[in-house]
């Protein structure tokens, strides 16, 4: 039996292979060299390719089997089986000390690591809040939302354009983008309230257009596509901090504020909201019929995704120092949503896990750099075919039952 | 408006045009304190049309739906949007089945305390003692619930994975959940075996003696109709064509014309 798939896997991966190299033969074997006029014959490539192509194809098939005959045993237990990735990061007595290890790493890091290395991790815990907020909108309520960046944007230019015209410090303006942001999310909220679907994410993604548009061509209000700069650090009671020191500084915000979003979202994915905006994802007319107003549940999940985005944007205007619209563009709210896509849905430790591998990975990997958009759409591909509820799959909560009170 | 003294449910000259199409026309009807009233008729009659119409899912072209609460207060209800009718204490099932498949039955009953229950976003994220309280009565509560319609042994498998019967019985839990007045069931026993259909009826009677509720029931199983209802209301073409009592209803020639066909001399 096993000989037998691996006789047509191996068939199988010798089709595939030279019907790819038959096609990309005339670009990768024929050269036309247009000085001497002739024609060079590079038959080497052709076996490179068979034999590359032959070999993934083989990884490919043999991974296909592999999920194929997972899915069966899945299915045949109880379908509360977990990967085993979600299995072990879920269970208490590795999650504890994991924490616990992750917290002193995260304490100690601008100290032992240089201010380049702490810039990149501040950069990538501004979008593990990003996923987390975008995953409350996409993850839980099941809003696609393709506009995101356009509230991150508003964040950011609150902070920048206050701290311009009116000096205000940064601690004053963090809590004034957070309502500005839950504002736009009402906003925003109130014209798609029909909407689902494509048709939802089609009326964001035109929203987040807008926003940037208005910022890159209203040069009295937003200073056009030039942008702002020199924006003020955070500052703690007036003091002014070296560059090095404020960079120290910012990430412990950050720190601050991931712990805050996490505990935040954690908890309300658990509570009565948190249930409200599954039931909304599974069945709008049924959660309507159960007596749960989905205009409300709605407008509280666009509302809060808003606000840690718009809060997360007055601390990159402050970690950056100068904002302009080419940092809010379409390109970014894909990003945050591969992020939680990749990471899982409506998992907030997944989330947390897609934001570093996508920030972190292109970051070490720069000598990739030029191949970076192949690999991403690669990576997806491959997750979405064998993980499709991400890394790490959302776990239910399990609750507990009093049965000797009733 | 006028109605029986012990209403729970007035309804009186419903009509509902689609268009040009009168899919109902001119209903008259009443569901009384603790009855099981039956709602049958051909398929097409209108019958889904008028569960729509009463639960806020259409509103009514003509016609007043008054529903007289708990505490004895009368509320006119048409064109009122649905999670209100349900919060007034008006529950419904659906013809096909609609619960929140990837989430446990526990779940799905917990949906149901939704609007009796009160924490909101900055209760849930301080998570205090009263939160907790309340999180602790809603587990409970449901499960209580899962209990009453025997499915406690399945509480923490997800909706999509239970068999037909059980999903069916589990909408009528998350129904009750909501605490209603009156329960709406829109052809519960519809793709069940006898069997099952038997236990149906039994949890019906079951239901109302212990939640004090009155049901109102679309179904097709004429077995399940008679045995169980207090009263019938037979639906053709979008006008009530009959009503009474289980005996009269099937006495009447004009539902045995509905039902049958008449006779024609060629």
């Amino acid at each position: 039996m096993a000989a037998l798939t691996i006789a047509t896997n191996l068939k199988k991966s010798a089709i595939a292979a030279l019907w790819l190299a038959f096609l990309t033969m005339p670009v990768m074997v024929i050269r036309v060299d247009t000085v001497e006029n002739t024609i060079v014959w590079r038959w080497m490539h052709l076996v490179y390719m068979l034999g590359g192509s032959f070999v993934l194809a083989l990884i490919w098939h043999f991974m296909m089997d592999r999920r194929d005959r997972g899915a069966a045993v899945r299915e045949s237990a109880d379908g509360e089986a977990e990967g085993r990735l979600s299995r072990f990061v879920n269970n208490p007595r590795v999650l504890k000390p994991m924490l616990a290890f992750g917290f002193i790493v995260a304490a100690a890091f601008p100290w032992v690591f240089s201010m380049y290395q702490t810039n990149i991790l501040i950069s990538a815990l501004i979008y593990v809040v990003l996923g987390l907020g975008l995953n409350i909108t996409v993850g839980l309520a099941g809003l696609l939302d393709l506009g995101y960046v356009a509230f991150y944007a508003v964040g950011a230019y609150a902070y920048a354009l206050l701290n311009h015209h009116f000096h205000l410090g940064f601690w004053t303006v963090l809590p004034m983008a957070a309502i500005l942001g839950s504002f736009f999310g009402i906003l925003l909220g109130f014209p798609v309230l029909r909407l689902r679907g494509d048709y939802l994410a089609i009326v964001t993604l035109g929203f987040g257009q807008i926003v940037k548009l208005v910022l890159e061509n209203w040069n009295d209000f937003s200073y056009g596509p030039s942008g702002i700069s020199n924006i003020s650090r955070p500052g703690l009671f007036g003091i002014n901090y070296s560059v090095e020191n404020a960079t120290t500084y910012i990430y412990y915000i950050m720190l601050g504020l991931v712990i805050l979003a996490i505990v935040t979202t954690a908890r309300l994915k658990d509570s009565r909201v948190g249930r409200a905006w599954l039931a909304l994802r599974e069945d709008e007319i049924a959660c309507q019929a159960m007596g749960i107003d989905n205009t409300r549940a709605k407008l509280m999940a666009f509302s809060l995704g808003a606000t840690l985005a718009a809060t997360m944007g007055a601390v990159f205007a402050a970690k950056t120092t100068f904002i302009n619209p080419a940092s809010f563009t379409f390109m970014e709210s894909a990003m945050i949503l591969a992020i939680v896509v990749l990471g899982g849905m409506g998992s907030v430790l997944g989330v947390i896990l897609g934001a570093f591998l996508l920030i972190l990975l292109p970051e070490y990997m720069r000598a990739f750099s030029e191949y970076r958009m192949l690999l991403f759409g690669a990576t997806m591909i491959v997750v979405m075919v064998f993980r499709p509820e991400g890394l790490i799959k959302a776990r239910r909560k399990v609750y507990k039952i009093n049965t000797e009170t009733l | 408006m006028e109605h029986t003294k012990n209403a729970v449910l007035a309804v009186r000259g419903v009509s509902m045009n689609f268009g040009g199409l009168r899919a109902l026309s001119e209903v008259d009807f009443e569901v009384r304190k603790g009855e099981v009233v039956a709602l049958i008729g051909p398929n097409g009659a209108g019958k889904t049309t008028f569960f729509n119409c009463i639960t806020g899912i259409y509103t009514p072209t003509e016609g007043e739906v008054v529903a007289v609460l708990r505490n004895g207060k009368e509320k006119r209800i048409n064109g009122m949007r649905t999670n209100h009718v349900c919060e007034l204490g008006m529950a419904r099932t659906f013809q096909n089945i609609r619960l929140f498949p990837s989430m446990t039955a526990l779940e799905n009953v917990m949906i149901g305390r939704h609007c009796r229950t009160k924490e909101g976003i900055l209760g849930a994220i301080l998570r205090g003692s009263k939160t907790r309280r309340e999180e602790q009565q809603v587990v409970d509560t449901s499960y209580q619930l899962l209990k009453k319609v025997g499915l406690e042994h399945v509480a923490n498998e997800y909706a999509k994975n239970l068999p037909y019967g059980a999903q069916r019985r589990l909408e009528i839990a998350r129904a009750l959940a909501t605490e209603p007045f009156l329960l709406l069931l829109d052809e519960p026993a519809a793709g069940m075996n006898p069997q099952e259909t038997l236990e149906l009826k039994e949890m019906v009677i079951q239901i109302r003696k212990e939640f004090d509720v009155s049901v109102l029931l679309i179904e097709h199983d004429m077995k399940m109709v008679m045995s169980l209802s207090d009263r019938i209301y037979v639906m053709e073409y979008g006008r009530v064509i009959s009503t009474g009592t289980p005996a009269e209803v099937s006495a009447d020639p004009q539902v045995i014309r509905a039902y049958l066909g008449e006779e024609t001399d060629a």
